[in-house]
Order: structure tokens, then C-alpha cells, then sequence
């Protein structure tokens, strides 16, 4: 999220699904989208009847890989080598698009003479601290003038303008080195580069799509702000068939990170006051997290709009509108930290709704014993889950174990009234069907049932800690008899006070331009302002599609409908199109506005020859051909300053902390900032660690995706278990055939799971001084599944994976990691091993090796020859 | 869309347009036959969104006079998947219709090797009880002299399989009790 919030300015897929059609070039990478998201594919092979070229550059030959014009092997993990050998390669051979560079990114500012890049710190940025492993970035700056304005070069050639400190930091990034680091060949990577930047310009766009293959590393951020270099470098942003289509996981993921239950977010991307910032009132708040110029000058409106909204009357100019109700962060509250946290006692009541990382977390046997810790455990789901049970997994004594444990079924989707945002940013409702099946309850009655009993409990109180529970407003009665027998809320009513209402009138808010900072207006979410704009429309729920094919009546996208993000760039700095066959926004001179097939996301009638006015604050100091209405000086950010990534300003390639091999381009061997566990709880390979010789990687299958399909027996039948993938080489190697089990290990512990060999895992050859021709095995491993319950189980491969943290949004580091593999099962169920057969539903699915192109015979000889390397 | 065929132009024995002929060459129907109905004639269509991946294909849910559910297709109105749904989609059924749902309350007491049926009253009431002990318990006001209100002692994990307006009510609640280990499946 922050890859594309700090290079764009928020932090969602920049892409309307549908215009992948538009594209003449798809790079899909980090991603199997054919499979994880086989619907949103059909834009994809659209695309490509239309003539466009699609590119998979994956470490794993999927279905994506099947039907791409070029597919391209890669080691996990690998990616910032990669794309910054692209970048290198667009920069040197002069094929960037210069009149978007020039006009719409920083590549012209200079950067501050005390700015030391990685290229002369041996893979450290100026500013790192040895001992806290963190950045010190006041040298991450620009140089500014006497007046404070930053100082361009609008020729961008000074030697320390961005587009020069790029030149430099990527030299290196050489198609030689590419293959050495990464295990492409020379001639595939040199192909992409070459394909990419013919398909851009003014006249053809390319757009890339990632999923969680980019995100999950120690690293993740910046493999996504590399993607997003490369395409501003290109200039894709903004146009129709470019942009980056960031392919989320989970149907709601988009909306729980928009409307936050994240520990650092408020709803519409406001931080959460932390004690670590000076932030204890709301005018020091304010002051923090407002924004001089640029979009973010309305912070006020939005944050005194959320006060309002969570705590109605109570909320006052004098009081500061409750800002102080508010909780203060005072670290990294979130799951995996919390996880450990659990384990040393810090954390007594859990709720889990919906999710389950007894068998999806990362460090799974950990995370299950942590639990133990726990005085009580809630869970709301519809299915027993290898969380709620814990305390009956194998290895544990129940009598031990002194959590109090709670189920609370819950209504499916179905069976509830709702809204979910999926990967556009586009908002659609979705009708109950049926009543909840038994006793099971929406989400929603179970947060509304708790707040209102505590509001009893709380009763009378005047203490002012509890002033929180008595104050929130919670209206959201439901209309309908039947509804409100049951104790079921209207979330309609909820959706409603998301968008905003006027205090004084109850009247809804139909644009966040008229949310205001006096308290005469409330808003849980400003950035979905617009979605109920009034009593009787809710357009989530609007189904229309016809019209344009950006269907501007078919659901709702935040912001205000817009379909394409930053779409002014979609038009030159004089605001026309850029060809006629990328016409999207442009600016209509007649009418004097901005016009075309989306909602311009751009002042609609700001010309594009207003002159920025560098005395002014907000908007005016943005001229009329600024694109990026969120970022301060309305460019997008080639080059981050000010430590808005913790890591890096610009990506540099760092290997992942579990390796099997040193850094070929630094000595510094993995991310410098990221976060790590050194417990005897959270044991990690150590790099290049001959006991883990092997890649591991993981991925998810079409037909599962967590336990809201190992229940189901049509999904169950077609996958019914766990298994690992692995080439035919090293299944010669190790003695493992398809369909017997084989057991992974790490540091960790260990899992036993069917093994399918398969041609679509090849091994790879690394060089140059660190790789030394080293042929690489890697080992995929599904990650759907969990073995304490359910039709389709089998261990989870979370077992084997330790926690770190990324430097800036604390993810995991799940896709790459290193282990070992050896036949047969571990050892608890070593002695049913022996002639135990393939259930018939599982043979079907694990046959011989697929991919004839190396048969077993075939791959001992590549066996002798790997080891005469 | 319907396709016409011209019956008269059909090679008997023509294997590369067998594919094409299925369900449109005349059989034998018996008399039952011609007069089945698919399930989902004349049932009520509800508009719903697959609740897997984040594509957001459109579904129609088919319900029954009495209320129950016959059948999930995709809807071929939405411009996003026009009908189509993935394997896991086109189960959608299976995961609300599945006699291996848990849909009552189950409680496990401390110490206990087995789960109890408990009334959702009495659940709900526990569970708050519990829920105001531990938030008494673990409250801080302050932290290195700075104001916090807050308590490290109870945490919230899920959001991205449920409706924001869930997610919104999640948070307020957990914000208004000082709870701030509040995560979803985003970092996952």
C-alpha cells in the first residue's frame, strides 16, 4: 500500500479492472492471475485477442505462464534486480518518456548534496543506524532554495537531479547482472525490456498487475515502488490500458484497509495518534498530519468529520472533539507483533473474526501456542477452524490450557446485507439472500450486541476513560420489523454515516469538498463521500452497466467515481490527449473543463495553464498540469525523501533474509531496516545455510483459499490436500515421487505433505562472484491449508516460515525463504507410513509428473551435470 | 446470447463441431423430460458479490419461495465477470449450505478437552463481562508521561472477509474500548 501511496499518492490499485483490455503490453509479475484471480484473467486474454503482448515473469511456470506470449523464469525473491536491470536498460538506451518525466515526477529536482546513495555506501543509504537497524533520513531531502522552493534542473541533467541519481544507482543493474542474481537469461530479460518500453509512449501503454508474489518480503514495499519507477519512467501512469493493477487477496481487502481495522490507520488513510509522535491533542494532531500544500490541507475537515461521526453531540469545538477518546499507538501494534505478545502474556482477550492464523500465520505452531496464553478467545466464523481449536491441536494438553474459548457462528455473505470494495477501489453492495442458517448472526449484530451492553455495564460511570464506550453514537436501527426483531442493524445506516451527513440537518454529503472542519458535518470515511450522496441512493447498489465501458453506474469507486487514478496524466501538460488512441481525460477549452470517459480525478475546471503559486498553500500550489493531487508538489515521486519508507528512497535489490545465496551487489546482504525476532520461538535459516539448500515458495490454488473452501466438497474433490511441487531433477535427487510424501523442514520444524512433481518448477543457474554458476531448486508449496480440520487438509506450511517484519507496513516474508526436503513423513507419523495408499480422490489429481519434457531418466542426467558445476 | 444453428448443415460423425452440438441436436426426450423445469425457474434472484478474491464478480443468488437457497451463479449483468465465476465462485452454495457448518454457539471452559452448546445469550454476556474484566485490568492512562488510553490486553484480528460497514463498527468499538492491536488479513 505504501509503494503506490508515497510514488502516487494512495495506496490502491491505480486500474480500473476492465481497461486491462486497453493495453497493448501486460507485465504480470508477482502474481499467477490466471489462477489466484482466474475471473479478472478474462480482461487479460481480451487484451491479448486485441493484439497485446503479455508477459509472466514468475519463479514458477503457472497457467499465467501457459498462455503469455513470453514467460520468463525467475529466482523468488529477486524482483528489484530484475525491474531495476529494466529500468537501467530504459534509462541507458534513452527510451523513457521524456515530456512525462520531465512534467509529471521529481525526476528534475535536485537531491541534497548529503545524500549518500547505496552505490557508495556498498548497499546502505546515508543515515543508518548500526544499532537500532534503522534510518536516520534527514539527508533523504532535496536541496531547496533561500525561499525553501526545491531547487530542478528542468533539463534533467545535473548531476544530482533524480533522473541522474537513478543513471547511477542502477548502472550496475546490467542484464549480466540480471542473470547472475535473478537466473533469467540474458537474451528473455533483454526481450521484456525491449517489449515494455516499445509498448510505451505516447501512442501505446503497458500496464503491470501484481498480487501478493511482490508484497510478501522483507522488501515488499519496495518491489511495488520499483514497479512504480519503471512505469513513471515509461510514463503509464494515469492512461488508459498502463497503470498498476495491484490483484488483492481476501473480497474485502481493499475496504478493511480503506474503512482501517488496521492498527495505525482511521478510516480514509488518517493515522492514528501515537504517543511516539506529538499528537496528545487534536491541534498538535492536526499540526503533525496536515499538509501544507496539496490535497492533504483538507486533513482537518476529515479527521473533525470522523470525530463527529464516532462520537456525535459529545464531540465539541471545546473538547477538541473527543479527539482525545482516541487510543495512543505506542509501537507496531499489529498481528504479528501482537502474535508475540500474546506468547509473553501481554494480550488476554482475542477476537478473531473471519480469519484464521492457527493455520495461515506465519510461524503457525508459534502462533497456536501463543494462544495458550490467552484468558479468552472469541471467534465469529462460520466453520471450526484450526484457530477456535487451538487448544486440541496436536502436541497440546487440553488440561494445561486455560483459555476460555468462544464460537460465535457467523451469517456467510449470503446471508447478510453489505458492501465490500474489491481490487478497483469499486464499492458493490450485496443483498441477503437467506435467512442465517441456526443460530449464526451477521458480523455486524455481534459488534452491535457488545457496544450496547457495554454501554450497560458502563452505566453511570464517571470515569473519564470510559467516556469512549458511553459516547459512541450507534444508530443504525434497522428500518425493517423483521430486522430489528432479530437485533440485526441496517448497515445501510452504517454506509450512510461512512459518507457523511450535515449535523444540523441530517441531510447525507454528496462530495468531500463539502466536508468541513466546524463540526457541522460527520463522516466515518471521507474518501467514500459521494457513495450515499443522499437518504435514497446508495450506489454501491447501483447495477448499470451500460454506458462506457468504464460502467460509471455500476457500483461506486472511491474517489467520487473516478475508474482510472491520477487520469489528468492521461492528457499532455497542455491538456490534450496524448494521442488519439490513448484519448481519456483532457481538457475541453469550450466548456472550460476537464472531460472525457471517466470522472477527472483534477480540480474539474482548473485549466491546464494555471500557474502553480508557490506563495499559496493547498490546491493553488499546484498548477494546472500536476496530476498527483494528493502529493505536496502535485508530481509523483521517483525519488521518496523524508523517510516516508523507512528503507530505501529508491529501491535497491537486497536478498531475502532466508537465502541460498550472498548479495551479488552489495556486501550488504538483506534489507538493512527490517524488522526481525531473534527468539528461540522464531528460529530463522541463516543465509546461504547449507542445511536449507532449497527455495521455498508459496502460492495459492484456484480451487481453495482458506477455510472458507476446505468444507466445501466440490472444492475439496478438487483439491483435497496439502501438497509441495517440485521439478523432476530433484525429485531424482532426493528419491520423492508424485504422490508420496515428502517432508519439508526449516529451522523452524517441520511438515509432511504429498509431493506433486511437476515440470512447471525448473531449476535455475545463478553466476557472477557470489551465485558461481549454483543451480537452484525451487520448492512451491500451496498455502491453503491447515491440518486439524476440514475435507481438504494437510500441514500448513505457515509452520515452517518465521516471523520478520517489513521495514514499513510489517508484512511477512512468506514468498521467499529457504529449506530442505527429504521422502517419506516427519516423524510423529512415520510408522503409518509404510504402504498407506493414495486415496482415490487424491490419485486422480496426483499423477505422474506433468511437463514430459523431463522425465525422471531425463532429469538424472541434469542431476550429474548440476554437480559438475 | 443464442446461436441458431442450421440442423440441415451438420455432418453426422463431425467431430470438430460436436462440441458445438451439445444440447442443440434434438434427442429423445421423454415424456417427464420435456416437462422438467430447471431448478431455478421462476426463483427469486438475489444480487450478490463472490465473497473470495478481490475481483468482485457479481452473483445471483436463487432462493425459493420458502426462503431457501437452490443455486449461485455469476451475474451477467456485471460488467466485471458477465456470468462467468471461477471454481471456487461457482461453489459459493456449498459454503452457506453445508451440514458441516457450526451454527450454534460452542464454548470451551478452561481446562476442558471438548466443546459444550451454550445459549448465544449466555455466550454474548460472558464474553462482555469478559470483555469489560480484562479492558479494567489492562487499561493504561499514561505511557512515558505522555496521555494514552489504551490497553495493550485485548486484541482484534479479521476484517477483510466481512462488509466495510462491519469494519467501521469494528473499529469504532475497539477504538471506543482503547484497543489498538486492530489488524486484518491486509499485511497477510
Amino acid at each position: 500500500m505504501p509503494g503506490l501511496g508515497t510514488s502516487f499518492g494512495r495506496g490502491g490499485a491505480t486500474v480500473w479492472l476492465p481497461d486491462l483490455v486497453n493495453a497493448d503490453c501486460i507485465l504480470i509479475e508477482g502474481s499467477n492471475f490466471a489462477e489466484a484471480h482466474p475471473v479478472g484473467f478474462r480482461f487479460v486474454m481480451e487484451a491479448k485477442e486485441r493484439g497485446a503482448t503479455i508477459i509472466h515473469v514468475d519463479p514458477r511456470f503457472t497457467r499465467t505462464s501457459a498462455v503469455a506470449n513470453m514467460y520468463a523464469p525467475m529466482r523468488s525473491g529477486t524482483d528489484i534486480a530484475f525491474l531495476g536491470g529494466i529500468i537501467n536498460y530504459i534509462l541507458t538506451n534513452d527510451r523513457y518518456f521524456k515530456e512525462y518525466v520531465a512534467a509529471y515526477t521529481n525526476a528534475s529536482y535536485l537531491v541534497s548534496e548529503t545524500f549518500k546513495d547505496t552505490e557508495e555506501l556498498d548497499g546502505l543509504f546515508s543515515g543508518y543506524n548500526e544499532e537500532t537497524l534503522t534510518y536516520d533520513f534527514s539527508t533523504w531531502s532535496f536541496e531547496r532554495d533561500e525561499q525553501g522552493r526545491i531547487k530542478t534542473d528542468p533539463t534533467m541533467e545535473h548531476e544530482r537531479c533524480v533522473l541522474s541519481l537513478l543513471r547511477r544507482h542502477y548502472a550496475r543493474y546490467t542484464p549480466e547482472m540480471v542473470e547472475n542474481v535473478c537466473g533469467t537469461p540474458r537474451d528473455q530479460f533483454l526481450k521484456i525490456a525491449d517489449t515494455l518500453a516499445t509498448n510505451s509512449g505516447r501512442e501505446r501503454t503497458t500496464a503491470f498487475a501484481y498480487a501478493l508474489g511482490w508484497t510478501q518480503h522483507s522488501a515488499g514495499v519496495q518491489f511495488i515502488r520499483t514497479a512504480a519507477v519503471l512505469q513513471l519512467l515509461l510514463g503509464n501512469i494515469g492512461r488508459p490500458g498502463g497503470g498498476i493493477m495491484a490483484l488483492r487477496g481476501h473480497a474485502d481487502i481493499q475496504g478493511a484497509t480503506d474503512i482501517a481495522t488496521l492498527y495505525d490507520l482511521l478510516p480514509g488513510y488518517l493515522p492514528m495518534p501515537s504517543a511516539n509522535r506529538d499528537e496528545q491533542t487534536l491541534d498538535a494532531y492536526l499540526k503533525t498530519n496536515t499538509k501544507k500544500t496539496g490535497w492533504w490541507v483538507n486533513t482537518p475537515k476529515y479527521v473533525v468529520s470522523l470525530l463527529k461521526a464516532f462520537y456525535g453531540d459529545a464531540a465539541t469545538k471545546d473538547n477538541g472533539y473527543c479527539f482525545d477518546y482516541l487510543p495512543q499507538l505506542i509501537g507496531d501494534h499489529s498481528q504479528l507483533p501482537t502474535t508475540f505478545a500474546m506468547k509473553d502474556g501481554v494480550v488476554k482477550g482475542y477476537f478473531v473474526i473471519g480469519q484464521n492464523p492457527g493455520a495461515s500465520g506465519q510461524n503457525a505452531e508459534m502462533t497456536k501456542a501463543a494462544m495458550e496464553s490467552l484468558e479468552w478467545l472469541v471467534n465469529i466464523d462460520s466453520y471450526e477452524n484450526e484457530t477456535v481449536s487451538f487448544w486440541r491441536r496436536e502436541g497440546a494438553d487440553p488440561s494445561k490450557i486455560a483459555t476460555e474459548v468462544f464460537f460465535l457462528p457467523g451469517a456467510t455473505v449470503l446471508e447478510k446485507d453489505g458492501t465490500m470494495t474489491q481490487t478497483s477501489r469499486l464499492l458493490q453492495g450485496h443483498d441477503k439472500a437467506v435467512e442465517p442458517m441456526g443460530d449464526s448472526k451477521s458480523d455486524a449484530y455481534y459488534f452491535t450486541w457488545l457496544i450496547k451492553r457495554l454501554k450497560e455495564l458502563y452505566a453511570g460511570s464517571t470515569d473519564p476513560k470510559d467516556r469512549p464506550i458511553l459516547d459512541v453514537t450507534w444508530n443504525y436501527e434497522s428500518d425493517d420489523p423483521h430486522e430489528r426483531e432479530k437485533g440485526e442493524p441496517s448497515t445501510l445506516k452504517v454506509l450512510q454515516e461512512i459518507n457523511g451527513f450535515n449535523t444540523a440537518t441530517g441531510e447525507q454529503i454528496a462530495n468531500f469538498v463539502d466536508l468541513k472542519d466546524d463540526g457541522s458535518t460527520a463522516a466515518g470515511g471521507w474518501i467514500y463521500t459521494g457513495v450515499c450522496p443522499d437518504k435514497q441512493t446508495n450506489r454501491a447498489r447501483s447495477r448499470d452497466a451500460s454506458g462506457e465501458y468504464t460502467a460509471p453506474n455500476w457500483g461506486w469507486a472511491w474517489p467520487s467515481n473516478r475508474r482510472t487514478l491520477y487520469n489528468r496524466a492521461s492528457a499532455d501538460p497542455q491538456g490534450n490527449p496524448w494521442s488519439e488512441r490513448k484519448k481519456y481525460v483532457w481538457w475541453d477549452e469550450s466548456a472550460k473543463k476537464w472531460t472525457g470517459v471517466d470522472v477527472p480525478d483534477f480540480p474539474a475546471t482548473k485549466a491546464p495553464n494555471t500557474p502553480a503559486n508557490p506563495e499559496a498553500g493547498g490546491m493553488d500550489f499546484h498548477s494546472g498540469s500536476d496530476p498527483f493531487i494528493m502529493m505536496l508538489e502535485g508530481k509523483a515521486q521517483l525519488f521518496v525523501p523524508g523517510g516516508a519508507l523507512k528503507d530505501a528512497p529508491i529501491p535497491a535489490h537486497y536478498e531475502p533474509v532466508q537465502s541460498v545465496v550472498q548479495n551479488e551487489l552489495y556486501s550488504q546482504q538483506s534489507n538493512p531496516a527490517y524488522g526481525r525476532y531473534d527468539r528461540t520461538d522464531n528460529e530463522y535459516n541463516k543465509p546461504v545455510d547449507d542445511r536449507f539448500p532449497y527455495v521455498l515458495t508459496t502460492y495459492r490454488v484456484t480451487e481453495m483459499s482458506g477455510i472458507m473452501t476446505r468444507y466445501v466438497p466440490w472444492l475439496a474433490e478438487l483439491q483435497p490436500a496439502a501438497f509441495c511441487e517440485i521439478d523432476p531433477e530433484l525429485a531424482v535427487i532426493k528419491g520423492i515421487k508424485s504422490g508420496e510424501w515428502a517432508t519439508l523442514s526449516t529451522a523452524l520444524g517441520e511438515i509432511e505433505v504429498r509431493a506433486l512433481v511437476s515440470g512447471r518448477m525448473r531449476p535455475i543457474r545463478l553466476g557472477g562472484k557470489k551465485g558461481k554458476g549454483k543451480r537452484v531448486h525451487t520448492i512451491g508449496v500451496p498455502y491453503n491449508f491447515g491440518n486439524m480440520v476440514a475435507l481438504a487438509r494437510g500441514d500448513s506450511v505457515g509452520t515452517l516460515i518465521p516471523i520478520t517484519l517489513d521495514p514499513n507496513v510489517s508484512i511477512h516474508e512468506s514468498k521467499s525463504l529457504t529449506c530442505n526436503i527429504r521422502a517419506g513423513r516427519r516423524p510423529a507419523n512415520q510408522r503409518d507410513a509404510a504402504d498407506e495408499p493414495v486415496p482415490s480422490s487424491e490419485r486422480s489429481h496426483f499423477g505422474q509428473p506433468e511437463g514430459a519434457w523431463m522425465s525422471a531418466q531425463h532429469g538424472q542426467s541434469q542431476k550429474n551435470e548440476g554437480e559438475k558445476q | 446470447m443464442k446461436t441458431t444453428i442450421d440442423l440441415t448443415k451438420l455432418v453426422p460423425g463431425d467431430a470438430t463441431s460436436l462440441g458445438e452440438r451439445v444440447g442443440m441436436l434434438p434427442n429423445v426426450a421423454s415424456e417427464r423430460t420435456q416437462h422438467l423445469k430447471a431448478r431455478i425457474s421462476g426463483a427469486k434472484a438475489v444480487t450478490s458479490v463472490c465473497c473470495y478474491c478481490a475481483v468482485g464478480c457479481s452473483t445471483l443468488a436463487y432462493v425459493s419461495d420458502d426462503g431457501k437457497l437452490l443455486d449461485v451463479e455469476g451475474n451477467p449483468e456485471s460488467p466485471i465477470n458477465a456470468g462467468h465465476l471461477c471454481p471456487k465462485g461457482s461453489a459459493l452454495f456449498g459454503l452457506t449450505v453445508n451440514d458441516q457448518r457450526w451454527t450454534t454457539v460452542k464454548y470451551r471452559a478452561p481446562y476442558s478437552n471438548r466443546y459444550e452448546e451454550r445459549p448465544l445469550e449466555w455466550a454474548l454476556e460472558r464474553i462482555a463481562q469478559l470483555t469489560k474484566k480484562t479492558r479494567e485490568e489492562t487499561f493504561a492512562r499514561e505511557w512515558n508521561g505522555k496521555r494514552v488510553n489504551h490497553t495493550l490486553g485485548i486484541a482484534s484480528l479479521g476484517g477483510a472477509t466481512f462488509a466495510i460497514e462491519e469494519n467501521y463498527m469494528l473499529g469504532k468499538l475497539m477504538h471506543s474500548l482503547g484497543v489498538v492491536s486492530i489488524e486484518n488479513q491486509a499485511r497477510i
